[in-house]
């Protein structure tokens, strides 16, 4: 669907010996420094690590053993890489070299994947549109004027811009699939616990997943098929067997039930937006798809249950930034306390976003307040799940919008913290109740901006609802910028 | 029960929070968490008698693994990121505690 080479092209061409590791890895680094100056997909390039880690695959015999052999991936900058600096975008980890690779860069490497550098994304994860980013905003490729999403705008601005053909977010409530839509390319978030968190800079621990960003359904389920599957290092990370998704995607779709939420699009969905989303209806039932109304009656709060149990956890992840062990120490005098340190560092060292999530996170796990706010949510969360568990007995998947409207202006709603909350309307559910969900691009709006489709499976049905969005990617026009 | 969110409550939490907020900060917050909680005050209404609450989406069952010693971050490593320690010593550094 996209205008660059796939991941699945570039690594047969390396395997079938038509080009080098080096060679495509010289062209995804010039197309970086040409391009990346006004798109700032990249937060840090690691030219020679990646140039390094080309010529070792090129030195290889076993290529054609290697699932992404010489092909160039970007990471989002939130994800522990050995020796290059890991920011979370956030100046509290400005110097911050991890001294060890997440499981899921391990993996990848593993795979022969050659990481060109990591991306730009909002603050610890916490935004939107990477504008909470302490270092600077990325531009949307399609239109400079607008936020590519958020948070893992860089990775998905890097895919959609040419920079890499597959890249690595994170997704705590939509910041793998939100700018997935923004952008124009495909993001998959997985079933909670299918893949490692182990060296993910923890968000939200019960929320968190490590998503893939692929300009075409394929190239986002071979770099899931690499990263999915149990790790020691992660006991959260589900040893439910893990069945590859690649080769369920030129299946027969056979027999399809898809849900559609109407209740939920009744208001607030842009005509674009919807005008899309219900062409992509069409395209499904030309496929065989029979579309079935659903009702997920808890829906409506599953924002401000996630703008609850979110910033609970993150208040409690993010209390290990104190100055002492690593990252950033605010300058104290030599009277100052231990306290005033830990106190100064922090609002030093914290973005305003953050800075109210932990505010909002702390509040209400406080004496007081806990039962009436975070144990209320939890229990309203529990509702939510069993919408899906209940909705999952009559459908296959579940079919909604990514986002309410197409990607915004940058700027527009950066000083309206509430206003950006509600652009997640249709993600966060899928974070709370622990299923997996893929956006897919479905068309343009007037202004030539890309719509995303949402589909949403049951639990570990990552191999289904690809291969539900690839049905509908093979009947859409190729969508050009 | 209504968020009621003011300027008392943002000092108490950003103390516990080991936030030292300037006064800028404090009066930009107060009225953005005050319109964040009073809108997430909704779901208060929700009946969720009899309903438990949800920690981690997935079952899982506990992890176990053979209590044997394994490798682990060396110590230099462990001290390689901070702002200020003893490297020899094996100390991260911090001010004065007791007086």
């Amino acid at each position: 669907m996209g205008a660059h080479a796939t991941a699945r092209d570039i690594r047969q061409q390396i395997v079938d010996g038509a080009t080098s590791a080096e060679a495509t890895c010289e062209a995804a680094l010039a197309a970086i420094r040409e391009g990346d100056a006004t798109i700032g997909a990249f937060l840090h390039v690691d030219a020679a690590g990646a140039l390094d880690a080309a010529r070792a695959i090129d030195a290889r015999s076993d290529k054609a053993s290697l699932p992404l052999a010489g092909v160039p991936v970007a990471v989002k900058d939130n994800i522990c890489t050995a020796g290059v600096r890991t920011t979370a975008g956030s100046r509290m980890l400005d110097t911050f070299v991890p001294p060890y690779d997440a499981t899921v860069v391990t993996r990848l490497r593993a795979a022969g994947a050659v990481i060109v550098g990591k991306t730009n994304c909002d603050e610890f994860a916490m935004g939107s549109s990477t504008e909470n980013s302490a270092y600077f905003p990325t531009k949307n490729p399609w239109d400079v004027t607008r936020t590519p999403g958020g948070s893992s705008g860089g990775s998905a601005a890097a895919v959609a811009a040419g920079f890499s053909p597959i890249a690595l977010g994170s997704d705590t409530g939509g910041s793998v699939r939100q700018p997935a839509a923004f952008c124009g390319v495909v993001g998959l978030k997985p079933t909670y616990g299918r893949v490692s968190r182990y060296g993910l800079i923890a968000f939200g621990s019960s929320l968190d997943q490590v998503g893939t960003f692929g300009q075409t359904v394929h190239d986002a389920a071979l770099l899931y098929d690499v990263i999915a599957g149990p790790d020691a290092f992660d006991s959260t990370a589900s040893s439910h067997p893990v069945s590859p998704t690649v080769a369920q995607l030129d299946r027969p779709l056979g027999p399809v039930r898809l849900g559609v939420p109407r209740a939920m699009l009744a208001e607030g969905v842009e005509a674009d937006v919807r005008a899309a989303f219900d062409a992509a209806l069409e395209a499904w039932r030309s496929a065989g798809a029979e579309l079935v109304d659903i009702d997920l009656p808890h829906a409506p709060h599953a924002i401000p249950v996630y703008y609850l149990v979110a910033p609970a956890e993150a208040s409690s992840n993010l209390a290990r930034y104190d100055g002492v062990r690593y990252g950033f120490r605010a300058a104290v005098g030599p009277r100052d306390s231990l306290e005033a340190m830990y106190e100064r560092t922090r609002d030093a060292g914290f973005g305003a976003e953050v800075k109210r999530r932990i505010l909002i996170g702390t509040y209400v796990l406080s004496a007081g307040y806990y039962d009436a706010f975070y144990l209320k949510a939890q229990q309203v969360r529990t509702l939510i799940r069993d919408d899906y568990t209940r909705a999952f007995e009559g459908v296959d998947a579940i079919v909604m919008p990514t986002t309410p409207s197409a990607a915004f202006r940058l700027g527009e709603r950066v000083d309206h913290p509430l206003q950006m909350y509600l652009n997640d309307v249709f993600t966060v559910s899928a974070n709370l109740a622990g299923v997996p969900a893929v956006s897919v691009p479905c068309g343009l709006t007037a202004e030539r901006l890309p719509v995303g489709v949402q589909v949403v499976g049951p639990a570990f049905a990552e191999g289904r609802i690809l291969q539900i969005a690839h049905a509908l990617e093979s009947r859409m026009p190729t969508m050009t910028r | 029960m209504s968020a009621h969110f003011g300027p008392g409550d943002v000092a108490r939490v950003a103390a516990l929070a080991h936030l030292e907020l300037t006064p800028d900060e404090a009066a930009r917050f107060t009225p953005e968490l005050a319109e964040i909680l009073e809108y997430a005050t909704a779901i208060q209404r929700v009946d969720t008698s009899g309903v438990s609450p949800t920690a981690h989406a997935l079952a899982h069952d506990s992890v176990l693994r053979p209590d044997e010693p394994r490798g682990s971050l060396v110590r230099e490593a462990a001290l390689g990121n901070a702002p200020a320690a003893a490297r020899e010593a094996g100390l991260f550094r911090v001010p004065k505690v007791i007086g």
